[in-house]
């Protein structure tokens, strides 16, 4: 019989009942104050309870305000929402960390700040971005509000079996290329939809030879791909970045938990649904031009013309976003000025990130014509960066340095982008609308967005080095 | 959740594909506690013009398009965020159904939970729909429980789960089921690993009104957009 791999294994250990669809036991069911409240009032009205309140925490992220918070949440509604998650929360005995904690922060950034985030779990959380939590070899995915509703009455979840597909990097990531480049450039190749029924794990040496807080930029965009969920098979790397965090495990329980996790990792002999091949020595970094995650290209590229695509879809695809993006096919991408440089979000917005900005930001001046804004990913990040001395770089260099929470990645709190103009962003997507009505999102790597700031049009950060 | 059997009506074509769940509902209007009230938001951005007005040729804008049934789209339908407003919006707006050549997975999953009928079909079945659409008042009929899609010159079946094609069918509460299975989620929490973790609080004394209340603003919010 060939061997398992992780996700199997994740899977098989989680069945509570049934085949395919599957009832599987959540071992962590990550809140915040957007996609929740329709599920604590659908419990309410059902007359149910929280069946674990001591497995589900909760965290204010995506419409909370990241300056002047001591005035409290001006929007009604936001106020509101944040209002009714504070309740619910109390209510029903679950942990909160509430606009003033300082472990407060983006959901996908405090669970493995916070230890709680740990291999062979299963990872459920109403936010398509929980993919992240994958690069601990955790089974972590988005869920709907009703499924949300689901796992607070049951603490489960029914599932179908989706399939497996290996992504392997093999080699070295060149100098100045980052995680970000890494899955942007997975991404340029299996387009948005290249995942769609599947649980992709990342594997390979160049995987291998990333830290945590890369592996979960990776993991972070497995979504952008279609796919389920994103895995990584835990190894020393990881148990090194749990180990002495709040909730991990200590003494005797700590040995236990390793033998374990040292179980979980993909057998050699194991067989996968899917396998794609990426040589990490040919990757450069990479600038998102369209309106999605795939529209991707290298930063030494030009803007595409639209009769360069086969498919008619995606022809059509790009005619729009070139329209959108008010963009020339042919326009060499280092030509294309941006007004607003955003870092921060689930996908960059932690320490190695905003070391990696800081770097390059060192002793220069944000462009005349940018404006320049850092959103820490967690109030411990903010924390830690303010102890390095990274908010002096940044503010001494032109930058705004913020409060934590999604921020500019969705908009949903006051800091929206402009109509009509750009933005070099370090976030996860770049569709329509996404940072703000007209907006025009360029995804790219914390170095290529703090690089972007201080010319005021793309380079290639290789350049730089 | 109302059962769905059939759903029969007119159609509104949007032959894109990857329309993702920003799209069918901006960000601006999640900040709404409640299930409904977002018809009148979707596919928002994309129906207004540069200066914010409603813009004619969108769908959503034409009174005679109100009472289309079924949305016809093209690969990846819903991708994106994990937002299920996307679902409650279309059918807060009045869809029952939206046909495809594919869908994002959770979107699928949070059209069956609430009852928007996601119908997959191959390409060319799509391509037929698109022609027949182009008669604003032409009809499809879609069956669940004999999986079949009809409109005039195409008939065509579609497969989907069985599992949730009975959900659908009976228009089961999931959550009632799933607690019946009490007993075999208590047998897996006792054989869970004690290293775990797990993060208790106390219930705060005082505050366990009822929930509704929270949900009653009290005070006028205002419109919606700013």
């Amino acid at each position: 019989m060939p061997g398992q791999t992780l996700f199997e294994k994740t899977w098989d250990r989680h069945a509570v009942t049934g085949d395919d669809p599957c009832l599987l036991f959540v071992d962590l069911h990550l809140i915040h104050e957007v996609t929740s409240p329709q599920a604590f009032s659908g419990l309410a009205h059902a007359g149910r309870n929280v069946r674990r309140p001591d497995l589900t925490v909760a965290t204010l992220d995506h419409a909370i305000p990241t300056t002047g918070r001591s005035l409290g949440i001006r929007d009604p509604r936001s106020r509101l929402q944040v209002e009714t998650l504070r309740h619910n929360c109390a209510t029903h005995g679950i942990t909160l960390f509430d606009i003033d904690d300082p472990r407060q922060g983006i959901v996908h950034v405090v669970g493995p700040e916070q230890g709680l985030t740990q291999p062979g779990m299963v990872i459920v959380c109403g936010d398509s971005h929980t993919s992240t939590h994958g690069a601990f070899g955790a089974l972590a995915f988005g869920i709907g509000t009703t499924e949300l509703e689901h796992v607070l009455a049951t603490q489960t979840i029914w599932q179908k079996r989706p399939l497996t597909m290996a992504i392997e990097v093999d080699g070295d990531l060149p100098r100045g290329v980052a995680a970000k480049d890494l899955i942007l450039g997975i991404l340029a190749t299996i387009g948005v939809r290249g995942g769609q029924g599947h649980v992709i794990e990342y594997r390979g040496s160049a995987i291998r030879g990333l830290t945590m807080e890369e592996r979960m930029t990776v993991c972070n965009m497995s979504i952008e791909g279609g796919a389920r969920a994103g895995m990584i098979s835990p190894d020393d790397t990881t148990f090194a970045y749990i180990e002495g965090r709040p909730y991990a495990p200590t003494g005797a329980a700590w040995e236990r938990a390793l033998d374990d996790w040292r179980d979980l990792a993909t057998e050699s002999d194991a067989a996968f649904a899917a396998t794609r091949h990426v040589a990490a020595s040919t990757l450069v970094p990479h600038v998102s031009w369209g309106i999605n995650p795939g529209q991707t290209i290298p930063v030494t590229g030009s803007v595409p013309s639209p009769d360069m695509f086969e498919d008619e879809a995606e022809r059509d695809t790009a005619a729009r976003a070139l329209e959108y993006m008010g963009l020339r096919p042919g326009t060499p991408i280092t030509e294309i000025p941006v007004e607003h440089v955003f870092l921060g979000s689930c996908t960059n917005g932690r320490i190695s990130d905003l070391r990696e900005a800081a770097r390059v930001v060192a002793g220069r001046r944000v462009s005349d014509s940018v404006s320049a804004v850092v959103v820490p990913g967690s109030m411990q990040v903010k924390a830690q960066a303010e102890n390095e001395g990274l908010d002096r770089v940044f503010i001494d260099a032109g930058f705004s340095w913020r409060d934590a929470g999604c921020s500019s990645c969705l908009a949903m709190n006051p800091d929206v982008i402009p109509y009509g103009e750009r933005c070099a962003s370090t976030s996860n997507r770049n569709y329509e609308g996404r940072q703000g009505r007209g907006a025009r999102t360029h995804l790219v790597s914390p170095a290529m967005a703090a690089a972007a700031a201080i010319t005021g049009h793309f380079v290639d950060v290789r350049d730089w080095e | 959740m109302k059962p769905v059997r059939t759903v029969e009506g007119t159609m509104v074509a949007l032959p894109r594909a990857d329309i993702d769940t920003d799209q069918i509902i901006p960000k601006q209007f999640l900040t709404r506690v409640e299930r409904t009230g977002y018809g009148d938001f979707l596919f928002y951005d994309w129906a207004r013009d540069a200066e914010g007005n409603p813009d004619t040729w969108f769908f959503t804008n034409d009174p005679a398009r109100r009472g289309a049934r079924v949305l016809v789209a093209g690969d990846n339908f819903g991708c994106g965020s994990s937002r299920e407003h996307a679902v409650w919006a279309l059918q807060d707006w009045g869809f029952e159904a939206v046909v495809a050549t594919s869908f994002a997975d959770i979107f699928r999953s949070n059209a069956i939970n609430v009852g928007l009928l996601p119908v997959e079909v191959p390409r060319s079945v799509v391509e037929a729909l698109l022609a027949v659409a182009e008669d604003q008042a032409a009809i499809v009929s879609i069956d669940l429980q004999a999986r079949t899609i009809r409109a005039e010159g195409l008939s065509a079946s579609f497969s989907i789960d069985p599992t949730a094609r009975d959900r659908m069918l009976k228009g089961l509460d999931p959550i009632g089921a799933t607690l019946e299975l009490a007993d075999a989620i208590s047998a897996y929490e006792l054989g869970r690993a004690n290293w775990l973790p797990s993060v208790l609080v106390g219930v705060v004394e005082g505050l366990g009104g009822p929930l509704q209340a929270v949900g009653d603003p009290g005070v006028d919010l205002g419109p919606d957009v700013e």
